[in-house]
């Protein structure tokens, strides 16, 4: 690392009123040429950069924004990490991201705010107790950490919950997964941005995709808003312009796109040290560093890019919030905003090779990416390179709409899509 | 959030109806005779066009009928609406 961070780099341009810090990543204008593209400059796409730079013999590597880094969903969502997923494979693709965010900081040297407070899963009705303590199970024979909770066991790990009987839908139980928990969303990309741009890979922004270029069934390169650019390995992480893109291919891919909403509060003291979600009533909720209340909200029921999404899905989401937290009632909403997620009919992502050679897709994490960032970044890296997926992200093949073999997370995972 | 002219009960909150996806897809007249692949195109594969797509809604809180709607996904205006069993409109495509 040319500029490595530390606390003698820290004091050393303290004294120059620091004044000297270098740019973290560079700024080119694109080669005529690539090994390997990478179009979506969010934090899968930097990962993916990344980690092909890093574990694999691709060296001339370039990653397209058509914005900026990391302003896409990366920057837009609620930054829960989490691997409780309920089938083997999730468990296996989820656990495997987490386990690089337990050291990610380091591998950067950058810090990205990694924090595990726990997150804590509630059941509202019989059918949510016998599901999540399923799940409890499942995750257990997998080597994820999971733990059933009792109605005085929530209010115990987090006492502002409403666990009184009369709610419309009390807190029966809950689910932790103790390992789980937070990061700062813009340091990922800014971290896995700044690795990348040392390793060579030229991060090009506000470069957008026009058209891709193919010869028979195969590609030849890209056409951009900053010209033609060569290249025979395309890698798409374009999150909700995904079909966008495959459109550009002659490609249909099986995904709906749907703003996805968030907000926070003004910030007040620490109040929740863990993140609680809940899938019933759709209300999950944590509290940002600087002390805000981040709140997410569900999707809009129709396909729409506009990266705004509905006012009375905000208001369902605050009810909720409301009665399982009622001192929350005074607080002050400061901003609300949309994303545009990709979401595939059975809830898992793809992360696969296409019929068409050289053009990879890596979409449809639909309402819960964020928490897959390293572990979608090195297996799409491992699909592109060797032209092959790695055994963890096998069964997330775009093939699998065909073959029938789903990896239904729909019901399953840990909050309603 | 947009207003949505129900062709039977006028113009109302879309909140009060549901989105039933793209439009105009045919169900196979002969399932048995489908290849995986066509069934795959048939049950999973979408346009999710970034522009003007045709899409079925229900106003499900209201008539409880279908019917379609040309919309501009990229800013939720509605440019048409007509029912069921009528033809699009020829001047989207």
């Amino acid at each position: 690392m040319k500029n490595k961070y530390s606390v003698f780099s820290l004091i050393k341009n303290a004294l120059s009123q620091h004044e000297n810090w270098q740019q973290a990543w560079g700024n080119p204008e694109p080669k005529k040429e690539y090994d390997a593209i990478i179009v979506g400059g969010g934090g899968h796409g930097l990962a993916t950069a990344y980690y092909l730079a890093k574990k694999h013999d691709l060296k001339n590597i370039a990653v397209l924004e058509k914005g900026w880094i990391g302003g896409g969903n990366t920057g837009r969502n609620t930054t829960i990490i989490r691997s409780n997923y309920l089938w083997d494979a999730s468990a296996g693709l989820y656990d495997h991201a987490l386990k690089l965010w337990e050291n990610l900081s380091q591998e950067l040297n950058y810090n990205v705010m990694f924090s595990q407070r726990g997150v804590m899963n509630l059941a509202h009705n019989l059918q949510d107790v016998r599901d999540l303590k399923r799940r409890t199970h499942a995750n257990r024979l997998n080597g994820i950490d999971a733990v059933w909770l009792n109605t005085e066991e929530v209010k115990k790990f987090c006492p502002i919950i409403n666990t009184s009987p009369d709610i419309r839908y009390p807190v029966l139980g809950g689910t932790l997964q103790r390992r789980a928990g937070t990061a700062r969303h813009d340091a990922v990309a800014w971290g896995y941005a700044r690795g990348a741009s040392d390793m060579g890979v030229d991060i090009i922004q506000n470069c957008e995709v026009k058209g891709i270029k193919r010869n028979g069934d195969k590609v030849e390169g890209l056409e951009t808003t900053k010209g033609f650019i060569k290249t025979n390995k395309i890698g798409v992480v374009a999150a909700g312009h995904s079909s966008v893109i495959a459109n550009m291919a002659g490609l249909k891919l099986p995904l709906e796109s749907k703003p996805l909403q968030a907000l926070v509060s003004e910030p007040v003291k620490p109040i929740i040290d863990t993140v609680v979600m809940s899938n019933a009533v759709h209300a999950y909720v944590s509290q940002s560093d600087k002390g805000e209340l981040v709140i997410g909200a569900g999707t809009d029921s129709y396909v729409s890019y506009t990266q705004r999404g509905s006012h009375n899905i905000v208001e369902e989401t605050l009810k909720a919030i409301l009665e399982l937290y009622p001192i929350f009632s005074r607080m002050k909403m400061l901003r609300q905003w949309g994303g545009i997620v990709d979401i595939c009919p059975d809830a898992s992502p793809i992360i696969s090779k296409t019929n068409i050679k050289g053009l990879y897709f890596n979409c449809g994490w639909g309402t819960g990416g964020f928490k897959a960032t390293p572990g979608s970044g090195d297996l799409f890296a491992h699909t592109i390179a060797n032209d092959e997926p790695h055994k963890l992200n096998a069964a997330f093949n775009l093939n699998r709409f065909v073959s029938g073999d789903l990896v239904d997370e729909h019901g399953a995972a840990a909050v309603a899509h | 959030m947009f207003l949505i002219n129900c062709p039977f009960c006028g113009e109302r909150d879309q909140s009060e109806f549901s989105s039933g996806g793209e439009a105009h897809i045919v169900r196979p007249k002969q399932p048995t005779e489908l290849s995986d692949d066509e069934w795959a195109e048939y049950l999973f594969m979408r346009k999710n066009i970034k522009g003007i797509q045709f899409e079925r809604w229900n106003h499900v809180h209201g008539c409880r009928k279908w019917f379609n709607v040309v919309r501009d996904t990229s800013n939720d205006k509605i440019l048409s609406v007509y029912k069921m069993g009528e033809k699009p409109p020829v001047n989207y495509k």
